[in-house]
């Protein structure tokens, strides 16, 4: 049996908030499917700058879809500024405690929600993409993003790590370079030190952002059609695909990939993208 | 209590009734040590030795051919581990498949760090093993080959007919964890020469803490467990007698109009997956070739965990394999050995039925899943897909 508060079982059951809104100011979307979990968060803010509406869309289990709940009760009628003091620890205070290997739901939640923000200041995509070096593969798990979570959470072991960002849990791999990085850290946790995201996009990069477009963008559009799409490889510049269902008897499927699959790759990954079909 | 629906006969079942029953004088009444000199126990031994053949008539056996020991576990660990012992220190090599149950693939993966090499076999799609790959990987070091003879997860069957003929024609020893086979297909061991065969009480409405191991006449193995006579030596530790009395119970029923119950208990599972099937878009039956009792369903788009909880208020019990309980949050292995994608791993539910489900569960589980399907697809990101 697992371990669930009321409070978290009452948010999986009745969440709050679930939904879409049509034209948000910001929206932020983290996770993915083959992790387990997706989160979809969108906010619409009033004349005075704070969040009037606030709603989520989420493929998780029940602390995944409690969190979000209960992350959206809290901000409402928050401005931004207030809203980005939350932590992923309040979301875990509010739901009066969550299962250690569950934290990392509500640290979804505030990822989803940063994502939302940035996207509402900068224009950027709201997909959460991953910014520098890449520590877990398994997961996609930035160095930053370890870094900030031991910071924030005060982590002083790999174990607390993998708890909270799933980093290290798959095929444990990376779980020295995790250690180093908390070693690095052990002194600095107080101060706080300069870190550079490093510009531009490695391969292994521009390759999971590829396949996360497809999976989440381009694929759902192809299913409602009875299509379906899968990408095959990435040599360079070129995204080998093969398209699958109606799309493959579909004697226009070379327009599907030049004028849908194409163009979202080139408009968000890179210009010099080249679709292909495997034959 | 809660109204229990129970799906989930994989992980265990109910104790028959009748079981209980013929259980009931061994606690206070007929509570003799089987292995005493006076009468008062040997009354007791009598009837354990009956039980042994009830077991045995199940499987095709002799009554000498069976060892009871504390579980399906006990007896998958005691014949992997016993055979390489009675193999001899120069045969390091063992044959098993990716998809076994964690009482065969762990005591593999402890007997990597002894020093023995281990080849895990693939399986395709459907869960079935491709045979040619068995016989390529038999070399003259292979000291035992364990393949299981039914999934836990899926219910896929192997064949083992056609896997004996090959193990055995190398002169190899072949030990099958039968744990979700027994009492559930027919299987008859006169005819199929398996050298060891691991069954377990509980997945058969005996109770749980009792296991059997048959181990082929004039097939030499050394106990596990020292310390005693019992079991014709073989398993030392004075018997559990109202468990061992269970068994040959639930055998003796099991082996009853099995075909008969078989078909019935078929009849419901098709019921339920064409129901599943016609009323929730985007699901698909995972294995073939499958125990009449057991659906291994992937759910599109929706997360397993959340789905069980949502089941478990309605008080359906089903498992899932996987669902990222575990700190680790390892996926399914089977669904995993199986080649499906991460996210239709997180998104399998089992669902295994007995002779004791009835038209009216399979009914209430079809008026409501589709339901907690479509609320957790209108929560989910990707519900544009299905709407």
């Amino acid at each position: 049996m697992l371990n669930y508060t009321e409070k978290v079982m009452d948010h999986f059951r009745n969440p709050r908030n679930v939904g879409y809104i049509k034209d948000p100011d910001g929206i932020g979307e983290v996770g993915s499917a083959a992790c387990g979990d997706v989160l979809r968060l969108m906010f619409k803010l009033d004349e005075k700058g704070r969040i009037a509406d606030v709603k989520f869309q989420t493929y998780g289990c029940a602390s995944a879809i409690a969190s979000a709940s209960v992350l959206t009760e809290i901000i409402k009628g928050k401005t931004l500024e207030e809203a980005e003091n939350i932590t992923n620890l309040d979301i875990v205070e509010y739901l009066g405690g969550l299962p250690e290997h569950k934290i990392h739901c509500s640290v979804m939640g505030r990822e989803a929600l940063e994502a939302a923000i940035e996207n509402f200041r900068k224009g950027t995509t709201g997909r959460k993409t991953l910014e520098g070096k890449v520590i877990c593969i398994c997961f996609g798990v930035t160095e930053e993003k370890i870094k900030r979570a031991i910071r924030e959470n005060k982590l002083t072991t790999v174990e607390q790590v993998t708890q909270l960002i799933k980093a290290g849990s798959a095929c444990g791999g990376c779980k020295e370079e995790i250690a180093e990085i908390i070693a690095s850290l052990a002194e600095e946790v107080k101060a706080t030190p300069e870190v550079t995201p490093r510009k531009g996009m490695t391969n292994l990069q521009k390759i999971q952002l590829i396949k996360e477009i497809i999976e989440y963008e381009i694929k759902p559009e192809l299913l409602q059609h009875g299509g379906n799409i899968e990408l095959i490889d990435v040599n360079g510049n070129q995204v080998i695909v093969s398209l699958q269902g109606a799309c493959k008897e579909c004697h226009v499927s070379n327009i599907t990939i030049k004028n849908l699959v194409e163009p979202k790759l080139k408009e968000r990954v890179s210009a010099e993208l080249e679709v292909v079909e495997e034959r | 209590m809660k109204k229990v629906v129970y799906f989930d006969n994989n992980a265990t079942t109910m104790v028959a009734p009748e079981v209980i029953e013929a259980m009931q004088p061994y606690w206070s009444k007929l509570y003799g040590n089987p292995s005493s000199i006076h009468s008062f126990g040997g009354e007791v031994r009598k009837d354990v030795e009956k039980a042994r053949e009830q077991v045995a008539a199940l499987l095709g056996a002799k009554a000498g051919e069976i060892v009871f020991t504390g579980g399906g576990s006990e007896s998958d660990n005691m014949a992997i581990l016993c055979a390489l012992e009675a193999a001899g220190p120069e045969k390091k090599h063992v044959i098993t498949t990716k998809v076994e149950h964690h009482a065969v693939l762990k005591v593999c993966d402890y007997l990597k760090t002894k020093g023995y090499r281990v080849t895990e076999l693939d399986v395709n799609i459907d869960g079935a093993l491709d045979l040619d790959q068995l016989d390529r990987s038999i070399t003259i070091n292979t000291a035992l080959v364990s393949i299981m003879w039914a999934n836990n997860e899926t219910g896929v069957i192997s064949p083992i007919e056609k896997i004996v003929e090959i193990v055995k024609s190398k002169g190899v020893l072949f030990h099958t964890d039968a744990v979700q086979a027994v009492g559930k297909i027919p299987l008859d061991l006169s005819k199929i020469p398996v050298d060891f065969l691991a069954a377990s009480g509980h997945k058969l409405h005996a109770p749980k803490g009792i296991g059997v191991l048959f181990v082929r006449e004039g097939v030499d193995l050394p106990p596990l467990i020292h310390g005693g006579h019992q079991e014709g030596g073989r398993r030392a530790g004075t018997e559990n007698v109202p468990a061992i009395i269970g068994f040959g119970k639930a055998a003796e029923i099991a082996l009853e109009h099995m075909d008969e119950k078989n078909e019935r208990v078929r009849r419901m599972r098709e019921k339920f997956e064409t129901g599943i099937l016609s009323r929730c878009k985007g699901t698909r039956i995972n294995g073939r070739n499958r125990l009449p009792n057991t659906s291994n369903i992937t759910f599109g788009y929706v997360e397993g965990e959340a789905v069980l909880l949502m089941l478990d208020d309605l008080g359906i019990c089903a498992s899932s394999g996987s669902a990222c309980t575990s700190g680790s949050l390892e996926p399914s292995h089977v669904l995993k050995a199986m080649g499906l994608d991460e996210s239709s791993i997180y998104s399998s539910i089992r669902f295994s039925i007995s002779r004791y489900t009835t038209q009216e569960e399979i009914d209430y589980a079809l008026e409501h899943i589709p339901q907690i399907i479509k609320r957790l697809r209108e929560m989910s990101p990707f519900t544009q897909v299905f709407s």
